[in-house]
């Protein structure tokens, strides 16, 4: 895994998409079969260890370090995997550095009692790159900023032509690590590897925000508009060979929604936002974001935080493509087919006449339900085009809400910001004169405001609590969010959607912040 | 009559390391009337002192920096020089060019001040010569056990690896004027790159007093000289500085790499925007900092600046007496 922990450390450091890409390609262009294929799951996240966690290195960094150098040197890198990575006392061994292949098959088949030791020859016959990458590969934390996607562009790059992106993302889930097939068919060694009647992914179409500039040349008469909610956007592909669910990002989310999966009792490739749903209204995005991430899912949860599906589109009905078809025939099918089908907990989304665009922007400004962020707006003749095709969709959020709270407290972030003072709690003034929190932000600054705001933090600390410092109240932040919601579970009452700093008020003295009344009267029930 | 302790003559004062029957001072960081100088960069050599000694490499930079003392005595290698009480001579460090060990002798005990240094091999500077002592002064930049500086070649192949993906891309290495360039520009020659290195201006002084010395550096050219699009798959060497600076807008698409041992920790490493950690060091990493202590065989390791607590912890595994010296204004140069 020599190559695999090289390439791992540049991609950690390398910032353009364009680097990492030919990173990529490099890496599986030179990296034989399956060690590559168990490389890209890696990156992509299709791999885990159940048998390593950071319990067993630190055992092994207690076996093998002295105490109080270990000490002092974790003090001042700050990474459990990192420490021993690089002060391991390696004890001359007469064994190469394992290749990748064999530390999955190893890992997959070892007894939990073998682990250690396999894991400490290993480390022995490594150096200190590729024992960083084997602990982080073994504790699932290679976080170096490759997703799915990016991979799957280096491959149809790598490809010269024969698969484009599109393709690949179509073939992904018809495959599995190391992906012999899917390597023989990019480098033109064998034929696209075949889904058979499994269901498989298909890009999604995306929207362009639509800004000030753009809305002068639109043609009214030439455009449908939807709401755009405010859920998880997924795709349903269900026929004679299975039913999926896919989030945006390809990942089969299948497992976490089986109430969702029960009803795709069709065959048929749908285009829709998951929500949770109660008398057919939409639930605020919080409520869904507690079903999010799960592998498995209780009854309790089903029955408190019930999803359902609100349909914006048809990619296929039964075996027949309708994506080159103009949006509003593809409208017409998903409308006769869904008045046929009746299935459970889908609903269409509903179509919103309007006369003019000034008409549509007070609907806009107007639409504050819960679940709704604003509106779709999508070209009648537009085909389903994978991707981000500037002019055929455009996505209308409505404005932002703000609100000028005050700093309370922060604390450190993560990865590259882990010098800095980069999560922020605020909050607003209660009628009885206390500073009440309301949310976090951790984003909405540049990189100028955010030395401003570490080194306010630092200047103006009154107290500590392990990694988070209490501020003097003395900072008004201006804080734009998408909704208020009222919210029981938080000590002011109520939680912000998406709240980011967008401002820094220095101008504002603190006692001039906003109070909570009028944060609650922006709630949408 | 034993001999009497260093702790008894040599110490630790405001300006710097005292030696009190001498009446010099070891790199002193303020101006002085007698001063020993183990290296030339400017957080060891400071303006303004009388007299100093030095190796005549370490004399001819400071000269080129604008520092040089009022008068100046250039000893050779292991060559004794009386001062006061105390026998002083000089042998190599192995840090940068003219890089010594100040060793002093004084009724039979003898201290060894290392200044800065390292083990590893280096084509622009003598190699470290280790001298059994009585105290061995040392410093401890790279004190902690996580701290090992791979092979410079190994480094130097992973640049030029680099160079080859992206060849369309500049290749700009934040290094510091005095050591590091003239390490890097032989290090890639010993790889085999003949092709003229690009130069920020402000690198070029200390490089033209190498050659002047006879450390051949190969082609080397003004990148303030290049044309728009000239430096596209070029080397080019800079001050830190001026990496993220307005000249570096030269640069076609810059690969930003950084040569230094602290390069090693990778989130110390990613706050710089470095797009190419590279870890080369000039310094002593943990495994020749302890070697060290093992080779001059001292009872007793004075650590000056760096990570002394682990040094020390160190010294003590295998019987040896640490103590830190807290000097402070050290270390703000190079890594």
């Amino acid at each position: 895994m020599i190559a695999f922990a090289a390439l791992l450390e540049r991609l950690l450091f390398a910032q353009a998409r364009t680097a990492k890409l030919a990173l990529l390609r490099q890496y599986f262009a030179a990296t034989p079969d399956p060690d590559r294929g168990i490389g890209l799951a890696a990156l992509t996240g299709d791999l885990s260890f159940a048998a390593a966690k950071a319990g067993l290195i630190r055992e092994l960094a207690a076996e093998r370090t002295d105490p109080v150098l270990f000490a002092l040197s974790y003090d001042f890198v700050g990474d459990l995997a990192e420490t021993v990575a690089l002060m391991w006392p390696a004890r001359p061994a007469n064994q190469a550095a394992p290749r990748l292949g064999e530390v999955e098959q190893t890992l997959r088949t070892a007894k939990k009692g073998e682990v250690k030791a396999i894991l400490a020859a290993w480390l022995d016959a490594s150096d200190a790159s590729v024992r960083l990458a084997l602990l982080k590969l073994i504790t699932g934390g290679l976080r170096v900023g490759v997703s799915a996607r990016l991979a799957m562009a280096a491959l149809a790059e790598m490809s010269e032509g024969r698969a484009s992106l599109a393709e690949i993302e179509e073939t992904w889930h018809a495959v599995a690590p190391p992906y012999a097939s899917l390597f023989a068919w990019i480098e033109g060694r064998g034929p696209r590897p075949s889904a058979g009647a499994a269901p498989v992914f298909r890009p999604l179409m995306l929207a362009h925000p639509l800004e000030e500039a753009d809305i002068a040349a639109l043609d009214p008469a030439a455009m449908r508009a939807e709401w755009k909610w405010d859920g998880i956007r997924v795709q349903l592909a269900a026929g004679p060979g299975g039913r999926r669910l896919f989030s945006r990002g390809a990942e089969d989310i299948s497992a976490g929604f089986p109430e969702i999966i029960a009803a795709m009792e069709f065959h048929a490739t749908l285009d829709g936002e998951l929500l949770v749903m109660r008398d057919g209204a939409a639930a605020p995005f919080a409520e869904l974001q507690q079903r999010l991430g799960r592998k498995a899912v209780t009854a309790k949860m089903q029955r408190d935080l019930p999803v359902a599906v609100c349909l914006y589109d048809m990619l296929f009905d039964g075996g027949e493509d309708l994506r080159a078809l103009p949006f509003d025939a593809r409208r017409a099918r998903l409308e006769a087919w869904h008045a046929t089908t009746r299935p459970a907990r889908m609903q269409l989304s509903e179509m919103i006449a309007f006369p003019d665009l000034t008409h549509l922007a007070a609907l806009r400004d107007g639409a504050r339900a819960a679940g709704i962020e604003g509106l779709m707006l999508k070209r009648g003749d537009s085909p389903y085009e994978g991707g981000r095709t500037k002019g055929l969709w455009w996505k209308w959020k409505r404005d932002p809400l703000s609100v000028d709270a005050v700093l309370m407290y922060a604390q450190r972030g993560h990865g590259k910001r882990s010098s800095f003072y980069s999560d922020f709690t605020f909050g607003v003034w209660r009628a009885d004169g206390a500073l009440v929190p309301i949310g976090k932000a951790y984003f909405g600054f540049t990189d100028a405001e955010l030395a401003f705001l570490d080194k306010y933090v630092r200047d103006n600390t009154v107290q500590r609590f392990g990694p988070v410092r209490e501020v003097a109240p003395g900072l008004v932040l201006e804080i734009a969010f998408d909704a208020a919601q009222a919210s029981p579970r938080h000590k002011s009452g109520v939680a912000l959607r998406f709240p980011r700093i967008a401002r820094i008020r220095t101008d504002k003295p603190a006692e001039e912040a906003d109070r909570l009344e009028s944060v609650l009267r922006l709630t949408s029930a | 009559m034993s001999a009497p302790h260093p702790e008894t003559w040599l110490r630790n004062t405001r300006a710097g390391l005292f030696c009190e029957p001498g009446g010099f001072h070891i790199d002193p960081l303020r101006a002085v009337d007698r001063a020993v100088i183990t290296h030339a960069h400017s957080d060891h050599a400071r303006p303004g002192h009388g007299a100093v000694l030095a190796s005549a490499a370490t004399l001819a930079l400071m000269r080129a920096r604008g520092i040089a003392g009022a008068s100046e005595r250039a000893a050779a290698w292991g060559e004794v020089v009386r001062i006061g009480d105390v026998d002083v001579s000089l042998q190599p460090a192995g840090h940068v060019l003219g890089s010594a060990q100040v060793v002093m002798e004084y009724r039979g005990s003898r201290a060894v001040v290392s200044g800065d240094y390292k083990r590893a091999a280096d084509t622009t500077c003598d190699g470290f010569v280790p001298v059994p002592c009585d105290v061995f002064v040392t410093e401890a930049t790279f004190g902690l056990p996580v701290f090992i500086h791979p092979p410079a070649g190994e480094e130097i192949a992973r640049l030029l690896a680099s160079v080859a993906l992206f060849p369309g891309r500049t290749h700009v290495i934040g290094c510091y004027s005095l050591g590091k360039t003239q390490r890097l520009i032989s290090l890639l020659r010993t790889a085999g790159w003949e092709a003229p290195i690009w130069l920020h201006g402000a690198l070029v002084g200390m490089c033209d007093v190498y050659e002047r010395l006879g450390i051949a550096l190969g082609p080397l050219n003004q990148a303030s000289g290049a044309a728009r699009g000239q430096l596209a798959g070029q080397i080019v060497l800079a001050p830190p500085s001026a990496v993220a600076d307005r000249w570096a807008r030269r640069l076609t698409d810059p690969v930003v790499a950084v040569a230094s041992g602290w390069m090693r920790v990778r989130q110390r490493a990613k706050q710089g925007g470095v797009e190419l950690p590279l870890v080369i060091s000039d310094h002593a990493d943990w495994a020749e900092l302890n070697a060290t202590l093992d080779d001059v065989g001292a009872p007793e390791v004075w650590v000056t600046h760096g990570s002394e607590d682990a040094l020390i912890h160190a010294a003590g595994l295998r019987g040896m007496r640490g103590r830190a010296l807290r000097l402070v204004g050290y270390g703000e140069e190079e890594g």
